[in-house]
């Protein structure tokens, strides 16, 4: 890595109570690309975002962001560092409107006069907000929903967006269209982003580097397209091999990693 | 018609108080029980500021003291008691806001006596004749203060940024985290806000006859408005304390003797078994 990485991530270790749901990560993120987290259901990449943007405290290891410390810091505290969170499953603030939605994005800032500005900058990517900017948010669509989360993260003028599964609950074109938007973001404004996904396929095409998480460890990790042309990702990520074929292979092969 | 101003009145300082239960109750799951007493402690301090036997301050300037001051020591509980104790099961809330009712009773009896005292208001004993009718200035100038503070509310929520904060915390906690919302200095100012209420109400209160220390347990017909109301939504807190105020002189002018004190919780009853969310919790749907 040529770059000195924005984001380091070094042996973090966080629990539920007595459970260990991450067992010492250590990642890297560099400014201006797109780094993917995949993993399958209850691997952990959740909680990982939940304690870099300071939801959770870690146990032990270190998160220094732009050279500083920031493990178990306060999220405010976090998010005027410049690190925001866009939460799984949307989360966005029910009975207010859209453009109250946004302004909330925008808590931590002070600069009142650059607002606008943002706002413009959000509707240009999101026009559906524009239009519903009045409506209570708890009744757009879900992919609806999703811009505004997005949009709401942008409003903080982040310089590193943790997604957390974009894709969640929405059909292959709002996939689509969702992740053309994410590459334009990070084209046209340089945003940074650790991306989460279990949409491996379209991640890894619209990420520069991936880290493959199980069970709270990471198994690997290369650039997007060695990992895409990898025979364990294929198989247990991107589903490729036929049915037939996998449930034969499954009694054979275990995973290289393991 | 004297009997529907009064208990209007009335009902405007249940639905402030109410309006105080139900903000903490909407921002944190947290039950005060003590919002009775810090109404009662708002207006011993106001009349510290103004009555003559004490400071003697103009009005104004001495309920804006007493607001501070009511706001400043909630916003303080909160960082330093209650916060410490977020997580833990209810009951344990329930039981310290009943325990500190107790502990503010006792402090306002040391400090100003148990004697029911009147407040120095410009318009105490003041009546305005209005179509034929002699009305009591106390009872309108309730009623239309508490009309300004319902649209000072409505735009402070709807129109600031520590409003709509206050909203956004109550709506989605964890969302409000990500955005870098400070959660926990939002809920404080929550409490702030309600012992600013809770001042204003025991000055509206006072403002009617007068207040002792034991008045504090008006809280409890406050709470059973909230209820009324459905316990996550201002407007039905408001129009809660209206109904309870409303209806109490009516049963006791028309009902046996005794009927008035129970009536608010009759209705609080009957409520809860026909409309167990209460009269106007689908308003909750619309806007907080
Ligand atoms: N609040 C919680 N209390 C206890 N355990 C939890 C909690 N949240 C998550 N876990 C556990 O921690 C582990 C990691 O969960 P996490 O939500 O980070 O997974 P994930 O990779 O994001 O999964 P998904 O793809 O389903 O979102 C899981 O085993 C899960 O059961
Ligand atoms: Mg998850």
């Amino acid at each position: 890595m040529a770059n000195s990485p924005i984001l380091k991530v070094r042996n973090i270790e966080t629990f539920y109570g007595a459970v260990m749901a991450i067992r010492g990560v250590s990642l890297d993120v560099e400014e201006g690309k797109i780094v993917t987290i995949l993993g399958a259901n209850g691997a952990g990449k959740t909680t990982l975002l939940k304690t870099i943007s300071g939801v959770m405290d870690p146990e032990k290891g270190k998160i220094e962001f732009l050279g500083e410390e920031i493990q178990g810091m306060e999220p405010d505290k976090i998010v005027r560092r410049g690190i925001v969170h866009v939460p799984e499953g949307r989360e966005i603030f029910p009975f207010l409107n859209v453009e109250e939605n946004l302004m909330m994005g925008a808590y931590t800032r002070s600069d009142k006069k650059n607002f606008g500005a943002d706002m413009d900058m959000v509707h240009s990517y999101f026009p559906i907000l524009k239009e519903r900017r009045s409506q209570q948010a708890g009744y757009l669509s879900g992919g609806q929903q999703q811009m505004l989360a997005i949009g709401r993260g942008l409003m903080s003028k982040p310089k590193l967006m943790l997604m957390d599964e974009p894709s969640l609950g929405l059909s292959p074109i709002l996939v689509q269209e969702i992740f053309s938007i994410i590459r334009r973001l990070n084209k046209e404004q340089g945003m940074t982003m650790l991306l989460v996904e279990q949409n491996a396929n379209v991640a890894l095409k619209t990420a520069d580097y991936g880290y493959v998480l199980e069970i709270g460890r990471i198994v690997m990790d290369d650039s997007s397209e060695k990992l895409l042309a990898s025979e364990d990702v294929q198989e247990f990520y991107l589903g490729l091999q036929e049915e037939g074929q996998r449930e034969q292979k499954r009694w054979k092969r275990r995973k290289t990693w393991r | 018609m004297q009997l529907l101003l009064s208990g209007l009145a009335n009902g405007c300082i249940y639905g402030l108080l109410a309006l105080g239960f139900v903000l903490i109750y909407k921002a944190s799951e947290q039950l005060n029980f003590a919002q009775g007493d810090m109404m009662m402690f708002g207006a011993f301090l106001t009349i510290t500021f103004v009555n003559n036997e004490w400071f003697g301050w103009p009005f104004l300037p001495g309920l804006l003291a007493a607001m501070v001051i009511m706001g400043t020591i909630t916003y303080m509980m909160d960082k330093y008691l209650f916060r410490h104790i977020f997580g833990q099961p209810q009951f344990a809330m329930v039981i310290l806001t009943i325990a500190l009712g107790f502990v503010i009773r006792f402090v306002a009896g040391v400090i100003w006596g148990h004697e029911p005292t009147a407040i120095n208001t410009p318009l105490a004993g003041k009546q305005v004749e209005f179509g034929g009718l002699v009305l009591g200035a106390d009872d309108l100038s309730v009623i239309i203060v508490t009309f300004f503070l319902t649209i000072v509310l409505y735009l402070f929520f709807s129109r600031t940024k520590l409003g709509l904060a206050m909203q956004a915390c109550s709506q989605n906690q964890l969302a409000a985290y990500y955005m870098g919302i400070p959660v926990k200095r939002v809920f404080s100012f929550v409490w702030a806000l309600a012992g600013v209420l809770a001042a204003i109400a025991g000055v509206l209160f006072a403002s009617k006859g007068t207040i002792d220390p034991a008045s504090g347990l008006l809280g409890i017909k406050a709470f059973a408005a909230a209820v009324i109301g459905g316990f996550g939504s201002l407007p039905g807190a408001l129009l809660g304390g209206l109904i309870v105020g409303i209806v109490e002189p009516f049963a006791a002018r028309y009902l046996a003797p005794g009927f008035s004190q129970i009536a608010p919780y009759g209705i609080m009853i009957i409520v809860l078994i026909f409309a167990p969310n209460g009269l106007f919790a689908q308003m909750q749907n619309k806007k907080v």
